[in-house]
């Protein structure tokens, strides 16, 4: 079961250069993260502070819509579905 | 631009670096990226690069020549993608970080940290141990050189943690002082916390802010809270300390400046010589000869720019019995302040200090402080500048 997380321009040097990576196994978009933890943790401490929480700053929309606008880190995840990450205007 | 003279490489007008002409390496921390300066010519003439880190905030910047190589230590902090700290082991020109980040809240604190503010290489008899200082009001040591750090318990767990307030920048510890004597000694600075001391290696911490005017607190003279902007220890007597506080201004019993002369337990004002008022955020102490110090005063925290625009360091050389100006070459006009960490010494002899400003400019003087001349301009907000002789 595999996730496509795309990445802005200012991560992908953390992504070894990649403008996406592939997740497998994940169940929720938390998962997601957690296992990028493990495979590039300098990314996803970039998305996710050290608590695990999204950055303020950082939005994840799974197809069209911001995760936070339904279970957050807890979105079930699927085959096939495509993670969004981009910097929020907020953030500067 | 990137152009930076390596060991064997001459001077950029094509000159050959002379014999005894050493490299000395400025860092320059902006709002918006760091900047590297060097000179090869007994600081007479800067070459600049940067950014580095673009649009990252560097408020702490270290140049550790303790080691076999130069290290620069650099806090950054993106307003999206969170704090880290680099390290350079070849003067700049590459960059690593901790894959972890060198600085994270254990799980247990529910804590995430906001900025590195401050990263202070060790006792020379320790190379591999570095302090930081952080927002939230933290310490971390390092004991391997800067690449990872451990959060010091006894400060986070301290008992007064729920009265500190933030400064107008932010609740941070901004000052992080070993004691050159004892490697269990640390004397730290928060906003606003006021100053902290241990003697145990950071198991245990004490305030220590006898004397210090808190004018914006009922209890003008309480344990602990005052806003110390920054402390610097004297170069010969490390039980003697200046600091500049948030004070000095109209409503004040006291200046804005003090001394102690026990290791932090006391404070007494010793501004003679200084302007009328003596806001500002900067100390600097000479890095090799005592009772030599600098100030970079301001009016007033409602006025926060230099006396009717003049910019003016201010040195001592008698321990904080008088102050004096010196502003040969510092600009008139100038209406912006200097940072707490925007003001500091090499480690040269006759020490070269180092200027920069919130308009984005930087000073350096060759004679320690009596004149100044422009070093780059045009940057943003200065941050920090730390520079060390590197070759």
């Amino acid at each position: 079961m595999a996730v496509e997380v795309q990445l802005p321009g200012a991560l992908r040097e953390h992504a070894g250069g990649e403008r996406s990576l592939t997740v497998e196994g994940a169940a929720t978009v938390g998962d997601v993260f957690d296992r990028l933890g493990s495979s590039h943790p300098a990314l996803a401490r970039r998305i996710r502070d050290e608590q695990g929480a999204l950055r303020r700053h950082v939005n994840v929309y799974l197809g069209d819509n911001d995760v936070r606008d339904g279970d957050g880190l807890a979105t079930a995840v699927h085959d096939g579905d495509v993670l969004l990450v981009l910097p929020s205007i907020a953030g500067g | 631009m990137t152009d930076h003279t390596t060991e064997d490489s001459p001077l950029s007008d094509g000159r050959s670096r002379l014999p005894g002409m050493d490299r000395t390496l400025l860092a320059i921390g902006t709002r918006k990226g760091l900047w590297l300066a060097r000179s090869d010519d007994g600081r007479a003439t800067w070459q600049v690069d940067g950014p580095h880190f673009p649009m990252q905030a560097v408020y702490a910047v270290a140049v550790d020549t303790r080691g076999d190589r130069p290290r620069v230590l650099v806090g950054a902090d993106s307003p999206h993608w969170g704090p880290s700290v680099f390290r350079s082991d070849d003067l700049g020109a590459s960059w690593q970080e901790t894959e972890q980040g060198a600085l994270h809240f254990p799980e247990d604190t529910g804590a995430t940290l906001t900025r590195v503010w401050q990263l202070a290489p060790g006792r020379p008899e320790e190379p591999d141990v570095v302090w930081a200082g952080a927002e939230p009001s933290t310490v971390w040591r390092s004991e391997d050189r800067g690449e990872t750090f451990e959060l010091m318990r006894g400060l986070w767990d301290h008992p007064d943690r729920p009265s500190w307030q933030p400064g107008f920048g932010g609740m941070a510890v901004h000052t992080v002082l070993p004691d050159p004597r004892e490697s269990d000694r640390v004397l730290v600075a928060m906003s606003a916390g006021g100053v902290y001391t241990t003697h145990d290696g950071g198991a245990s911490w004490t305030s220590s802010n006898h004397g210090l005017e808190a004018y914006f607190m009922a209890d003008r003279y309480p344990a602990f809270g005052q806003c110390v902007h920054k402390v610097a220890r004297d170069a010969d007597d490390p039980s003697r300390l200046y600091l500049q506080n948030h004070g000095g201004v109209e409503g004040c019993e006291q200046p804005g400046v003090y001394r102690s002369d026990d290791g932090g337990a006391t404070w007494e004002p010793h501004a003679k010589g200084l302007p009328e008022t003596t806001f500002g955020f900067a100390v600097v102490a000479h890095p090799s000869r005592g009772g030599t110090a600098w100030l970079f005063p301001l009016v007033a925290d409602g006025e926060r720019w230099p006396h009717g625009g003049h910019a003016a360091v201010y040195r001592t050389t008698d321990a904080a019995e008088s102050w004096h100006e010196c502003s040969t070459g510092l600009p008139d006009g100038l209406y912006a302040a200097v940072l707490r960490d925007a003001l500091s010494a090499d480690d040269a002899d006759p020490a070269g200090l180092y200027l920069g400003t919130r308009s984005g400019s930087v000073y350096a003087s060759r004679d320690e402080g009596e004149s100044w001349s422009e070093v780059v301009r045009d940057l943003p907000d200065v941050l920090v500048v730390r520079a060390a002789t590197v070759g």
